[in-house]
């Protein structure tokens, strides 16, 4: 009788800690997460609601006008040769940036130097923007290192401030900035691939350059997928140095969206930029959804 | 079938015996000059991957060597660039007479630097702390617990953190002048306190810890709270340690935020102070960049196979 019991006890309790796993641990739940939510809500959600609402009505009165905010922003010539700008730029510096890192990162997956290389190219991303700043300035002047370089053999010298050519002021910096850590999300990548699949291919008969392309190439999809959308972000970030290289109003080739923000908001246009801050938004948001969606069915 | 192929084979093998001692030269031959290919292959992609090491680091370089110039060196070489002189940059990479006179001048007579510096790590140390106090447990409730609508606020904390300061600029700008925080260090440390890019990267390394040690410490009588402090925080470690090295390196560095929202220079951190010295005052501009990046460069060090483990946890997709 006292063993049923026992037992019949213990089922209790087994049924109890069963119904305790299965219920949501509110306090808990609350407890550790309500700080930094309540944060959260405060400096990004609620005013970015107020944002949203300022997009769609006058700056003065606070009337509703409707798309008129977002007709201005869409035809404001700064506005659209920043965000053809800022496409541009990522048009070409993403392949770029993607392409070499992949070379460098395979390469090194092999080399001895591994660990050594592997520091230096991550240093950049130590470096504050702008401590580099006067080295920028030495390296694009008119009269500077790059063209000192350039001109004995035969080229003409380039002025990277005043002409097109600042544009590439911000590929080398992105570039530099960026290749380590796109390296190193590369090599995760590379080294997360089976040694086995490899080996096994190389048996059979496959060449280094069969590996490559029909292994390894395959394997990093998804690494593909995170290495652009975390380049894209970073690309915005790449107005550091073109601030500081070029100050507030540079040429025209290198003028990007946070130029115009920054402009904007010494000038008080809140109306304007909350249109587009909100398009911008929502640019963004489309675009990691579409290579997600993209993603995910070649996963499948 | 079987017969025929290994009639072939005795055929071959028959041939091979044949003309073996030919063969076997000029396959070593080909074995030979295959090596000799792919050694010089290997050479050249190393000479390309230490020149492509030796590019990056150039401007460090550039730097050092510049802060260690005397002042008459560097008007010489910097010349052309300061003036409207016909004439090219001529910056060696090794001071002609290395001198610690800029940094002399650094550490004693510039009382201002010492003002943005601590400013900057204010900043830094500010931040981080907030980070830690808030973002820890936020990232714990994500890892640990499962409640309805945890899958829509993960999904709105990641957008969130993918934002560029365009988009968040006007709504940060909005809420420090209702706090009325605009000019003040707090107003740059409180929206950082609550970004959401460490709470990722920290709930990265706790997703990492397994389950049945958890469930295990509470059969054992263990309370959330000691679970979180005893298991969670200890094993959860090498996140946090990311999201810290990745901070650091971020507002130490910090340029649009301070340049938007504080006007009074005395607030001013290294990084909006450091770009405006110029090349007149070049030796003192070259020490202030070096001794700048000293503490990001130092973390780094130290932090570096966290920076990697954070890097790749940011790459890995929910």
């Amino acid at each position: 009788m006292k063993e049923l019991m026992k037992s019949l006890i213990g089922f209790r309790s087994i049924l109890r800690n069963k119904r305790k796993l299965n219920r949501t641990p509110w306090k808990e739940v609350f407890l550790f997460l309500f700080p930094g939510f309540a944060g959260v809500c405060l400096f990004v959600l609620v005013p970015f609601g107020d944002v949203i609402r300022r997009s769609f009505s006058t700056a003065v009165t606070g009337e509703w006008s409707g798309l008129y905010n977002y007709r201005v922003v869409l035809n404001n010539q700064a506005f659209l040769l920043a965000a053809k700008n800022t496409l541009r730029f990522m048009g070409v510096c993403l392949p770029l940036l993607i392409a070499f890192s992949l070379f460098l990162a395979y390469e090194l997956s092999k080399s001895r130097y591994m660990k050594l290389l592997k520091s230096l190219y991550l240093l950049p991303m130590a470096i504050p923007a702008a401590a580099v700043v006067l080295v920028w300035k030495l390296l694009f002047d008119r009269q500077g290192i790059l063209n000192a370089i350039w001109e004995p053999f035969g080229g003409t010298a380039v002025d990277y401030m005043g002409t097109n050519a600042a544009f590439w002021v911000l590929v080398i910096s992105y570039v530099w900035k960026n290749l380590g850590y796109t390296v190193i999300l590369w090599l995760a990548g590379i080294m997360g691939i089976s040694q086995g699949i490899i080996d096994a291919a190389r048996v059979d008969g496959a060449g280094e350059q069969i590996c490559f392309f029909r292994i390894i190439l395959p394997n990093l999809k998804p690494t593909l997928y995170t290495i652009t959308v975390l380049s894209f972000l970073n690309s915005f970030k790449v107005f550091r140095e073109a601030y500081l290289v070029a100050g507030a109003y540079p040429h025209e080739s290198m003028y990007l969206l946070q130029h115009l923000f920054n402009n904007w908001f010494l000038n008080l246009d809140m109306d304007k930029m909350a249109a587009a801050a909100v398009l911008t938004a929502g640019v963004m948001l489309v675009f990691i959804l579409i290579l997600q969606a993209l993603w995910d069915r070649k996963d499948a | 079938m079987e017969n025929s192929r290994e009639r072939r084979e005795q055929e071959k093998r028959k041939k091979q015996k044949l003309s073996g001692n030919r063969q076997d030269g000029i396959r070593q031959k080909a074995c030979r000059r295959a090596q000799l290919k792919r050694k010089t292959r290997n050479l050249v992609i190393t000479g390309i991957l230490f020149l492509t090491a030796l590019m990056i680091s150039m401007p460090l370089i550039l730097l050092v060597s510049g802060s260690l110039k005397g002042t008459d060196e560097l008007k010489s070489a910097l010349g052309p660039v300061l003036s409207d002189m016909d004439a090219m940059v001529e910056f060696g990479l090794f001071p002609k007479y290395p001198t610690l006179k800029h940094w002399i001048e650094l550490l004693f007579d510039k009382p201002e630097y010492y003002v943005v510096f601590i400013n900057s790590l204010k900043i830094v140390a500010g931040t981080l702390l907030g980070q830690m106090l808030v973002g820890v447990p936020s990232a714990w409730a994500f890892a640990r617990f499962s409640f309805p609508g945890r899958r829509l606020l993960f999904i709105v904390y990641i957008s969130l953190m993918m934002m560029p300061f365009s988009v968040t600029m006007l709504s940060n700008y909005l809420v420090l002048k209702d706090l009325s925080l605009l000019d003040n260090l707090f107003g740059i440390i409180l929206p950082g306190v609550f970004s959401t890019f460490p709470v990722f990267i920290m709930y990265r390394g706790f997703c990492g810890i397994p389950r049945e040690l958890l469930e295990a410490a509470k059969v054992d009588g263990a309370g959330e709270f000691q679970v979180f402090f005893r298991i969670g925080i200890p094993l959860g470690s090498a996140g946090i340690g990311s999201a810290l090295v990745l901070g650091f390196l971020e507002y130490f560095s910090l340029i649009e935020q301070p340049l938007a929202f504080l006007k009074n220079r005395s607030l001013w951190p290294l990084s909006l102070y450091l770009p405006q010295i110029g090349l007149s005052d070049a030796g003192f501009a070259f020490a202030a960049s070096v001794m700048g990046l000293i503490p990001a460069v130092f973390v780094f060090l130290l932090g570096q196979d966290y920076l990697e483990k954070g890097i790749i946890a940011t790459g890995m997709k929910e």
